[in-house]
């Protein structure tokens, strides 16, 4: 399976359609529904709880096209946040004391008003999270970013699918191991990843293929070593995350004849101890258009946050959010399944 | 019987347990301990499994241990060269028979 160069929507292919992906998902008449599986955790149907996190997706566009993406991101995506909707999320914000902001995309960098929105939150002493592609910081027009970044002492949370390029390129792209290095290495520079500086820079491994993701400890150690050793580079954290049966990776899974094995495994490892730290217990989504779900996962599949919680930020209301019981869907499977998955890796 | 070998029979690897589930429960517990970390990681373990899976020629278990190991964090050049581990012991295994050979012929000739 070739890299792609545009998204799936670019294409027109009928997996880029939300709708077409939830008929695969909700159809395997075999599994059990995840809400009958949730009942193992003892805790009845799945609820939210304290709201920690605002991730926020600030446009679907990226400079890559993986193979693996959710989002189905890439540079023909023009679904771009505009600052007025930044300014209802810093206005929601100053009502509430949501310590946490995830930016996420999509390459985050890449939406204009990137900066301007990370000062914003800063000025109300937010934690912020930038989920960085690390080859944006190469390019031409971003490589003041992570200075950046470093002033306003953003945690920076980097996909890197393995410590040696032959995985990494396959899953996205020729050059993207080096390039990848490149720039954690200015990072280092800064003092991103390095202990005592105060400048966090976690990366996350996703499986190359359809298999679990390994203990996320033992691989930590694994990525620590190999990448200290082969290129003098450090990090804080390893984050293992699951592949979620959506989008890009949805459309691999059926292409290549795995999507029924596939399912199987993440249902046969359901782990209740995992699934009581689900992260859209204490998360909240928003999306490009200021559209409100559970988690980014919820946000491609365009399910809404319910079940009385408005389904838009113009119509934020705390008292609604934080109780509110999650929307699921078979793919939620994927963050229960083994150690577990989540925006900050294992969970059990 | 079209073929001996199915990839649905792989999961009904328990049923081996009717008949006699307390050798089973010893089996599988002993099974269990055996892959947990220990002095060796568990992608050490599964490693090894595979490369043993190819000198066993046990397509289960070669399915099954090519699963485990990139579940574990191994990539396709560290499996290739466990399997790589696996063919040299069996070829020198054969090779080194070759000395009985040569034992054989020395009795045996002038």
């Amino acid at each position: 399976m070739e890299v792609r160069h545009k998204s799936m929507k670019a294409f027109g292919e009928s997996l880029a359609n939300a709708n077409e992906q939830l008929k695969i998902i909700n159809n395997e008449s075999n599994l059990p529904h995840f809400d009958e599986k949730y009942e193992l955790v003892g805790e009845g149907e799945l609820h939210a709880s304290n709201i920690e996190i605002m991730q926020v997706n600030v446009g679907k566009m990226c400079n890559q096209v993986c193979k693996h993406c959710h989002v189905d991101a890439g540079p023909d995506r023009k679904e771009i946040m505009t600052k007025e909707t930044m300014q209802i999320c810093i206005d929601i914000l100053k009502q509430t004391d949501i310590p946490t902001v995830d930016l996420t995309g999509g390459a985050p960098e890449l939406n204009p008003n990137f900066k301007w929105f990370v000062d914003e939150i800063k000025k109300l002493d937010r934690h912020v999270i930038v989920r960085s592609n690390l080859t944006i910081l190469k390019e031409s027009g971003f490589q003041d970013l992570p200075k950046f970044m470093a002033n306003h002492k953003c945690e920076i949370v980097s996909s890197l699918p393995f410590y040696k390029k032959t995985f990494t390129d396959k899953q996205r792209g020729d050059g993207v191991f080096d390039k990848s290095i490149s720039a954690i290495k200015n990072l280092n520079e800064l003092g991103f990843g390095k202990e005592g500086s105060g400048l966090i820079l976690n990366f996350v491994y996703n499986p190359v293929g359809a298999f679990l993701p390994p203990s996320q400890e033992g691989l930590e150690n694994d990525y620590k070593r190999e990448l200290f050793n082969t290129h003098g580079v450090v990090f804080n954290n390893l984050y293992t995350i699951t592949n979620m049966p959506i989008s890009r990776f949805l459309d691999y899974l059926v292409q290549s004849g795995n999507y029924e094995s596939y399912m199987q495994k993440l249902v046969d490892s359901f782990n209740p101890s995992a699934a009581t730290n689900v992260m859209c217990k204490f998360t909240i989504s928003v999306g490009w258009d200021g559209q409100l779900f559970d988690c980014d996962f919820n946000q491609m599949l365009e399910m809404n946050m319910d079940h009385g919680a408005p389904d838009h930020i113009k119509d934020f209301d705390m008292k609604k959010i934080e109780n509110r019981r999650i929307v699921t869907a078979q793919h939620c499977y994927g963050c229960t399944a083994g150690a577990g998955s989540s925006c900050g890796g294992a969970t059990a | 019987m079209e073929t001996y070998y199915k990839p649905e029979d792989l999961p009904k690897f328990s049923k081996m347990s009717e008949g006699s589930p307390e050798l089973w429960k010893k089996f599988s517990d002993w099974y269990g301990a055996v892959f947990q970390a220990g002095a060796l990681s568990e992608r050490e373990k599964a490693l090894i499994a595979l490369a043993v899976a190819h000198a066993v020629q046990c397509p289960y278990c070669i399915d099954a241990y090519t699963q485990e190991s990139l579940s574990k964090g191994a990539d396709l050049e560290q499996m290739t060269e466990a399997v790589h581990v696996a063919s040299a012991i069996r070829g020198g295994a054969s090779m080194v028979h070759g000395v009985q050979m040569k034992n054989v012929n020395s009795k045996l000739t002038m």
